[in-house]
């Protein structure tokens, strides 16, 4: 069952293609930076630079199959968190760039269709454990596969971080 | 069960597993690179005082080493500390070891049947020893880090068996691209590959290492090739079988062309392309039958004036052993710069950087935009037996070409 805490709205910033890795997301040069908020800084730097200056708070990334692949850098998952991305909607995800959004709270969905049912500047709005996103903008629903209870549990948490800072402050005895 | 499920059962203390279960699982050993940094912050975020088990916790700096600029020297900094703080015994400083991958590998830190985690998506590497072994991102090494166990899906298994006999100058690295050409950059997506066969069975542990490696960039979860120790059961079910005959599905080597691992050509369908640059190393082919190969090539020969020649020993073992087996000293005479062991340029960091419009040879793994250095520069991945023989002609070709001439410049 859906409740409105896992219901997202939000504009669609940008449509991109297939096979979106992560250096395109995130350049390797940058990998010394450690500091997640500063990652955004980078964002889709030498490929579409023009993305991050238009990405406003709770905007989504739709894009084509096998989003992320690549490599497994975090920065990836966190330029798009720390630049404000809401969620990623995406055709299919590389699986490391996957569990890397989960675990820092950003929604990655998979959705076959939505590349070809969105365009910049649509509002969506994600029912991300009913598994359905409607087209506002268009007034259409498009399909998504539900996000899996455990991950949504990661994501209300904020991650993976607190979810277990939370876990260990109180059971500090757990072993 | 296949040998992805049978890792996954036992891990995860259940006698059967199928894919698509989500299943529990202990991790046997839990490798990290620079990237330790990353780890380490979220660590002290979560505010647990000591790592689970510092001895199944491996750190080796690789991918920028010695430090490039100080941020990175302020990061190993902090790294060592904390290595010395948690008791982690397991730590390849700078001259120690070399990259990650192999260092494991050459100390016998990875035995079959373990399940490996590391912070480098390269890490399928050690399915090469029987091991599951997978890529995770920073945060959820933390998580490691603290309980010592991960969640996993347990994956469907795609086995590949190969068959027949490598033509002259064909090897693993062409094997493998030709794989990716036809299954596409998430061919293998989520899944378990299973190699097997009487070509795999007579390849060396080395050559091994590059199938399992590259499987990643069909999105592999894992890789394997067969071991003494452990072996799937006879009535696993596969997802799907593929079967390669070398002696006709493989006659020439193989070259990934700009920019995605999965644009898969024949060397003899391109064009004449002029190299800059050609760079013999990397996780996927810097050991030392690649560098033994690019001297058998080199020896007597010149890197053609127009291209430079980068060599980086995968390890400090292999920088020794090549040299004292004088391959250091044939490619330098023919003309190559030697980077000591580690990541080198193949992550767009420093040692090797491409400028716009150049075009790079390279025996690494991977060759998006932007990767090596210029979004406007171009990476061909190949053998290496072709970047040596490319470094030699100054332009792409089959190595049979250079070997061919007799005299310095082709």
């Amino acid at each position: 069952m859906s409740d409105a805490s896992s219901i997202l709205r939000g504009r669609v910033a940008a449509v991109l293609g297939p096979n979106i890795d992560t250096d395109i997301i995130y350049p390797g040069r940058y990998l010394n930076i450690t500091d997640r908020e500063k990652t955004a800084e980078h964002l889709f730097e030498l490929a579409y630079p023009e993305i991050r200056p238009k990405l406003q708070p709770g905007d989504f990334i739709v894009a084509a199959a096998n989003f992320g692949c690549g490599s497994s850098r975090e920065q990836a998952a966190a330029a798009l968190k720390f630049s404000g991305c809401g969620a990623v909607i995406a055709a299919s995800f590389a699986r490391i760039f996957y569990r890397n959004a989960i675990n820092l709270g950003l929604p990655a969905i998979v959705s076959p269709a939505a590349h070809l049912e969105c365009g910049e500047g649509d509002d969506l709005e994600i029912d991300l454990a009913g598994g359905l996103i409607r087209n506002l903008s268009r007034n259409l629903s498009i399909a998504a596969a539900p996000l899996d209870p455990r991950a949504i549990e990661l994501i209300r948490a904020g991650g993976l971080i607190p979810y277990l800072k939370a876990k260990y402050a109180s059971a500090p005895a757990a072993s | 069960m296949t040998l992805a499920e049978k890792i996954l059962a036992r891990a995860s203390g259940r006698s059967r597993v199928a894919p698509d279960e989500i299943v529990v699982a202990d991790v046997d050993l839990a490798m990290s690179h620079e990237n330790a940094d990353l780890v380490r912050k979220a660590f002290l975020e979560i505010g647990v005082p000591r790592v689970w088990d510092p001895e199944k916790i491996v750190i080796i700096f690789d991918h920028r080493i010695p430090a490039e600029s100080e941020k990175t020297a302020a990061t190993h900094k902090a790294v060592r500390e904390f290595v010395g703080q948690q008791g982690i015994r397991h730590f390849y400083d700078v001259g120690r070891g070399g990259i990650c991958h192999q260092v494991l590998a050459e100390n016998g830190h990875v035995q079959p049947g373990m399940v490996v985690v590391g912070t480098d998506s390269h890490t399928t590497t050690h399915g090469a020893f029987g091991a599951f072994a997978t890529g995770i991102g920073a945060t959820e090494m933390a998580g490691v880090w603290v309980e010592g166990r991960l969640w996993f899906k347990v994956p469907s298994t795609l086995r590949i068996e190969v068959e027949g006999q490598f033509a002259p100058w064909v090897s693993a690295k062409d094997l493998i691209l030709s794989i990716i050409g036809r299954l596409g950059a998430a061919g293998a997506d989520y899944r378990a590959v299973e190699f097997d066969g009487s070509a795999i069975r007579r390849m060396t542990i080395a050559s091994r290492m590059v199938l399992c490696n590259l499987s990643m960039e069909m999105g592999a979860k894992v890789a394997f090739t067969p071991v003494m120790e452990i072996a799937p059961d006879t009535d696993a079910r596969y997802e799907r079988v593929l079967h390669i005959n070398l002696d006709y599905d493989l006659p020439e080597p193989q070259i990934a062309c700009p920019h995605s691992v999965d644009h898969v050509k024949p060397v003899s369908a391109l064009d004449e392309i002029p190299v800059h640059q050609a760079v013999l190393g990397s996780c996927t082919n810097g050991r030392l039958e690649d560098l033994e190969i690019a001297a058998t090539i080199l020896r007597g020969r010149r890197v053609h004036p127009q291209t430079r020649l980068i060599v980086i020993p995968a390890s400090q073992r292999v920088y020794l052993d090549a040299m004292r087996l004088g391959y250091l000293e044939t490619l330098i005479e023919a003309g190559a710069i030697v980077n000591p062991p580690g990541c080198g340029p193949c992550v767009g960091v420093h040692q090797g950087i491409l400028a716009a419009g150049e075009v790079c040879i390279s025996s690494t793994n991977r060759n998006f935009i932007g990767r090596m250095g210029s979004k406007d520069s171009f990476v061909y991945l190949s053998s290496p037996a072709v970047v040596a023989a490319s470094a030699v002609a100054g332009r792409i070709v089959h190595p049979a070409i250079v070997m061919a001439k007799e005299d310095a410049h082709v």
